[in-house]
């Protein structure tokens, strides 16, 4: 909403000292953000005058143009008779080349002397063009910062506040500059504040001052006047109508209507419509003028049947919806109530006889049907807020008022059909307020400030009982009057205070864990990340899934931002596969990524139901909303490519590699203590001899390994680049709780190194398991020191060299007893695998 | 296996010769003779000082020291000497000998020391060089400002909660008193799942994490659920269809907005340092009263407001920055989830949390939060901890 100060002047009787930053500071703290407060004409500096033309000749031009070289009187101080630039003839005034044709010898014109400065640092010289030295500009709205009408100069009135306007008299009053405008951003719950009015209210309240309220007027009866009128529909409370006749179509709107009009944010057209919207931004209520020569029949308020059509103001054809509100005569719907009138009965400049709309109508049908077509106007943005219903008859007998003042015609007997709807009762106590606002607030002020506000208040003890003001729908509960009361003393009375401390847990374990695991991933070398959880079906492809693959399970959006990424994510892959090929793109060559999100499996297709707020749902139903949910885990991933360590003083570089890929699972799975099992498993899209499965407590969580050539290729990720993810959700599920400290023995500890040779694809981590079991109590640890494969093995078969370390709690171990440690470790190996001592 | 260092243990090296003596020539005095043993003391005092290392040290031990030493054969004398001056004998060999060791201890003290000395001054390296065993990783910067933010919460006793980012339509909406016309769920604003039908959405909000919460534990509680949330926005240097963001939800006996106030206060000193908020007027379906809050600029203070000379880029020269909106939970919410409006009021705030890390940490575009770039995530390595 954009209120040029001088009508807020006009509207409430401000303090002359008050600045408009004070009147802005105001509403920000009572009302509503004032955004901005733009300065109109406040760039506009040095010798801005009134001139009148004397003489104006066009001369055209090689160009084609047609300049005029016009004489213009600035006044006897200004005119610079014997200027020496002013080099031709001796005419009065001074000598200007202008190129606008919109005026004639004797207009008052707007005339920038040499030494002026206009908005943009436009300063103005004299300076030869066309063959004339020009000592001026006459200037257009544009340029003056006043308006954006480029297609002619501004003429002024010749009478300014009744009295003629003198040459060479400072034009800035005249054009009503330099002038505030306040731009409010207007929340959806006080419409009222959509006018000029309701922020002069307001600013009176805050204030302290008197505010007459022009539009305030006792009930109007439902009367019949010549226009017939029927309302059909609830959706429209009231529906007003004035015959305005005679209108002198050469009429023009006037400089002060226009120049509001325009720093509100709307452009004049001709007088009647000017002045509907005159006083729909004064009022808040919109109103419409149809040109009565072309309305047939009673005006009928109702909902559109199917199919039917209307072409719209800006000369659209639309087919209705049934749950438009239109207003029709005897050929079918002339307008979308509250959205836009239709061009049949358009007004035109040569509509003599016209008829004036004032209706209210309800906000949300309004607002589903000028979303329905897309058509947002200052009126439905006012009807959607909520306009006051009983302003419906004050503002059209207002705008018929002003075209019998300004356009010569006649205003005719209103038809008013409906009534303006009750208001709805609210009882709260009176210390609700402050023990909500946490101020106190004493019962005399709540009631003062409420009828400041012009709510009904009747109370009966501690009770009040409440009733709104017309203009303000928002006020239904209880809450919303301690809204009301908070706003109107200022939340800034509000001291800060904590709430009484309870005991709280801190973070849940599995909150705590995964910090710990993101963080261990963090420390062991890998650079977080955030991408986009939107997939498309090439990044499937690309993946290499196989058809039956949950990964396939996506969920697609109904409106996707992008038409080829129009799946929720199923792995973080392809965004960080993203995210590699953007560091390769800035010479970052050496990347270990990793990101932690959401991926979302569809489930079966299902509805989720939308039970009633009215109360708790029930456990019924929200299991079911539940269950028609996507799976939606939270993964941990990463991606590694070019050289995990460069080439450094000390050492070559470490290309990245698959080891990589499960240390960075292994970080994770140690900072909460489990240990990730692996098995050679092949799965898309990795290469398949150079992936594990991570397995935590038997189950697969994850994958990590080298990426397939093929995906790298497809994905432009250099070749041999590494990727992990796992359901870090299912990771901490595993992580073990409590944990006990072992006592340490101080007895000295014996060593045997075993090798085993045993079959290729045997798993490194079960024959060590095997010795472990073997091993029994005695065994402290078991460690990989070597792996072989070759010759010396045979084909298949690899060896494993483990150190295995046997300590005593209570003694010193002989060697014999190690010895039998160690053949009953190598046993268990061989019995389970096969395993041969290697001699 | 031998450390770099048990190569120049003095005093093991030195020990370790003195088993092995080879025999040695020496002219025979007389353990009588003062002036004798003190000739044979003071040239051992001379081979002592002029031994500069621990091998010259060793040769001068045998030599003085030995078992073959003029001192020691004297003392060997001893024996064979009359009682009456044997007492005299052994006195002065004895006091002779005694000097002689003692003044050699010294000075192998002396030369090992000098020698570990000349070593560890060979064994310098440059301390200056870097020694990266694995890459430098980062967090993301809005993980640790969520981690730092729950940890300020969690310090007060509230507890972090969370839901699912895939959410239904009556979580998203309904249950927050967004009336089924409310234009926030419009495809424009909306990220829906197909079909639009079927009630889901991408939350638009983290305020059905407050629901879930509600409808689970009931009153009181004390929460904030940081998350991703989603809206069908532009994606340019100031939106981003994904984005951050932490709410707040309190409800107990007697709750007031100057109980908001206070944990904003609070909330916003520990993240911007001495600052304040307020409050201004606003509207949101979910809460009654509402207010969008702001924070005092932490970087100016107001001070650059009206003052052209000294502009603040950090708030425009507003003097306050835009945070999040905050108010009383409308009762119609807690209603919804079962609680006893009569009983327990609550209050609510959202922030931004990218829009809290642009203008905490200067980040001037949205788009660096999600493209990747592991520049953007080292930038931050102090927040991190």
């Amino acid at each position: 909403m954009r209120v040029p100060m001088s009508w807020l002047r006009a509207m409430v009787d401000l303090p002359e000292d008050i600045s408009t930053e004070q009147v802005a500071a105001l509403i920000t703290e009572h009302t509503a953000d004032v955004e901005r407060i733009e300065s109109i004409g406040g760039e506009v500096s040095g010798p801005v005058v009134v001139g009148v033309v004397v003489s104006a000749d066009p001369e055209p031009q090689k160009n084609g143009k047609t300049i005029m070289w016009c004489r213009v009187d600035v006044g006897a101080g200004l005119n610079a008779e014997g200027h020496p630039k002013n080099s031709e003839g001796a005419e009065q005034g001074r000598g200007i080349v202008c190129g606008a044709h919109n005026f004639t010898v004797g207009d008052h014109v707007v005339v920038s002397l040499p030494g002026a400065v206009l908005p943009g640092g436009f300063e103005i010289s004299a300076r030869r063009t066309y063959g004339h030295m020009s000592d001026g500009m006459i200037c257009a709205s544009d340029e003056l910062g006043t308006g954006t009408d480029h297609t002619g100069i501004v003429v002024l009135p010749p009478t300014f506040e009744g009295r003629a306007l003198v040459p060479g008299e400072d034009a800035r009053p005249i054009l009503g500059i330099p002038e505030d405008v306040l731009e409010i951003d207007v929340t959806p719950d006080i419409g009222y504040c959509m006018s000029i009015r309701g922020i002069a209210r307001e600013v009176a309240q805050a204030l302290g001052i008197r505010f007459h309220d022009p539009y305030a007027e006792s009930p109007v009866e439902p009367t019949d006047g010549p226009v017939p009128v029927r309302i059909d529909s609830p959706a429209c409370s009231q529906f007003i109508t004035i015959p305005v006749s005679g209108l002198d179509p050469a009429a023009s709107t006037p400089g002060y209507i226009a120049d509001r009009i325009t720093r509100a944010g709307m452009r004049p057209i001709n007088l009647a419509v000017d002045v509907t919207n005159y006083v729909m931004i004064e009022s808040g209520q919109p109103l419409h003028a149809y040109d009565a020569a072309k309305v047939q029949g009673t005006l009928v308020v109702r909902k559109a049947s199917q199919g039917e059509g209307l072409t719209t103001l800006d000369d659209t054809e639309r087919v209705l919806d049934p749950d438009d509100l239109v207003i029709a005569d005897d050929s079918g719907a002339i307008g979308l109530a509250g959205v836009m009138g239709g061009a049949s009965t358009e007004m035109t400049a040569q509509s003599r006889d016209i008829i004036l709309e004032g209706a209210h109508f309800d906000p949300m049908t309004v607002a589903r049907a000028y979303r329905r077509h897309k058509l947002g106007s200052e009126a439905s943005r006012r009807f959607e807020r909520g306009v006051d219903p009983a302003c419906a008859h004050a503002a059209a007998a207002r705008a018929a008022q002003l075209l019998v003042e300004l356009g010569g015609a006649t205003a005719g007997e209103p038809t008013v059909v409906g009534t303006v709807p009750a208001m709805p009762q609210t009882r709260i106590s009176c210390e609700l307020p402050g023990r909500i606002l946490g101020l106190e607030v004493s019962r005399e002020q709540v009631i003062e400030i409420l009828q400041a506000s012009k709510v009904e208040v009747t109370a009966m003890g501690d009770s009040l009982t409440l009733v709104p003001p017309t203009w303000r729908p928002d006020l239904v509960d209880p809450y919303d009057y301690v809204e009301e009361v908070g706003r109107k003393i200022g939340f800034s009375q509000i001291e800060a205070k904590l709430p009484p401390l309870t005991a709280g847990g801190g973070l849940t374990r599995a909150q705590h864990d995964r910090r710990a695991a993101l963080h261990a991933v963090a420390d062991a070398g890998f650079v977080e990340v955030i991408s986009l959880p939107f997939i498309g079906d090439s990044d499937l492809e690309r993946l290499q899934l196989a058809a039956a693959d949950p990964r396939r399970r996506t969920v697609r959006l109904a409106n996707p931002l992008d038409d080829t990424r129009c799946y929720l994510r199923t792995s973080l892959l392809p965004g960080l596969f993203q995210a590699v090929s953007r560091n390769l793109s800035r010479s970052q060559e050496d990347v270990a990524l990793f990101e932690y999100g959401t991926v979302f499996l569809a489930g079966e297709p299902a509805r989720a139901p939308r039970p009633s707020v009215a109360h708790r749902p029930s456990d019924e139903e929200l299991a079911e909303i539940a269950a028609a949910l996507p799976d939606q885990p939270r993964m941990l991933a990463g991606v590694l490519t070019g050289n995990w360590l460069p080439d450094r003083w000390n050492g070559p570089a470490v290309p990245a590699d698959w080891t990589h890929a499960v240390l960075l699972a292994q970080a994770a799975a140690q900072a909460v203590g489990v240990t990730l099992e692996r098995r050679s498993d092949p799965l898309a899209p990795w290469h398949p001899g150079r992936v594990a499965a991570l397995m935590a407590d038997g189950a697969t969580i994850g994958h990590a390994g080298e990426l397939h050539p093929t995906v790298c290729r497809d994905f432009g990720l250099p070749a041999r680049s590494c990727a992990v993810e796992l359901d870090l959700d299912a990771l901490l599920a595993a992580a073990p709780a409590g944990g006990r400290i072992v006592a340490l023995s101080s007895f000295p500890v014996a060593k045997e190194d075993v090798a085993l040779v045993v079959d290729a694809a045997t798993a490194e981590d079960q024959v060590r398991q095997a010795l472990v079991d073997g091993g029994g109590e005695l065994l402290e640890s078991v460690d990989l020191f070597d792996v072989y494969t070759g010759e010396q093995v045979g084909p298949g078969r690899k060896s494993l060299a483990f150190n295995l370390r046997l300590r005593a709690p209570d003694r010193t171990l002989k060697d014999a007893e190690a010895a039998q440690i160690r053949d009953a470790a190598v046993a268990e190996a061989t019995r389970r695998f096969g395993a041969e001592l290697r001699s | 296996m031998s450390g770099p260092n048990t190569n120049d243990d003095p005093g093991q090296h030195i020990a370790a010769q003195a088993g092995a003596e080879p025999a040695t020539t020496v002219s025979q005095i007389s353990a009588l003779d003062p002036e004798q043993v003190q000739a044979r003391v003071d040239e051992a005092l001379a081979a002592i000082a002029a031994a500069s290392t621990t091998a010259e040290l060793k040769s001068v031990r045998i030599t003085h020291t030995g078992d073959h030493s003029a001192l020691a054969l004297a003392n060997r004398q001893i024996g064979s000497i009359p009682a009456a001056q044997r007492k005299a004998a052994g006195k002065l060999v004895g006091a002779a000998r005694g000097r002689v060791r003692q003044a050699l201890q010294e000075r192998i003290g002396e030369v090992a020391a000098a020698e570990l000395e000349a070593t560890l001054v060979a064994e310098t390296v440059d301390v200056t060089l870097p020694v990266a065993d694995h890459p430098q990783g980062a967090m993301h910067p809005l993980t640790a400002l969520i981690d730092m933010v729950s940890d300020v919460f969690t310090a007060m006793g509230w507890e972090i909660a969370e839901g699912p980012e895939c959410e239904s339509e009556w979580f998203n909406f309904d249950a927050l008193n967004l009336g089924t016309d409310h234009p926030a769920r419009a495809l424009q604003d909306t990220l829906w799942v197909d079909p639009v039908s079927d009630g889901k959405c991408l939350r638009t909000a983290t305020s059905p994490v407050q629901i879930h919460t509600l409808l689970a534990h009931g009153a009181p509680v004390r929460i904030i659920s940081p998350g991703k949330v989603f809206r069908a926005d532009e994606y340019d240097a100031t939106h981003l269809p994904v984005f951050h963001q932490v709410e707040g939800l309190c409800v107990d006996k007697g709750i007031s907005m100057a109980h908001l106030k206070g944990t904003l206060d609070h909330f916003a000193q520990s993240i911007f340092g001495d600052v304040t908020t307020r409050f201004r007027p606003h509207y949101f379906p979910f809460t009654e009263p509402s207010a969008e809050v702001d924070v005092e600029c932490f970087v100016c203070h107001g001070a650059s407001v009206g003052d052209p000379a000294h502009p603040c880029r950090t708030c425009r020269s507003e003097g306050w920055i835009e945070w999040g909106g905050c108010g009383i939970v409308n009762p119609r919410v807690l209603a919804a989830c079962g609680v006893d409006t009569e009983v327990y009021s609550g209050f609510a705030f959202g922030m931004g949390l990218d829009r809290t890390v642009m203008v905490r940490n200067n980040a001037s575009d949205l788009r660096e939060f999600v493209e990747g770039d592991i520049r953007f995530s080292r930038s931050l390595l102090g927040e991190a901890r």
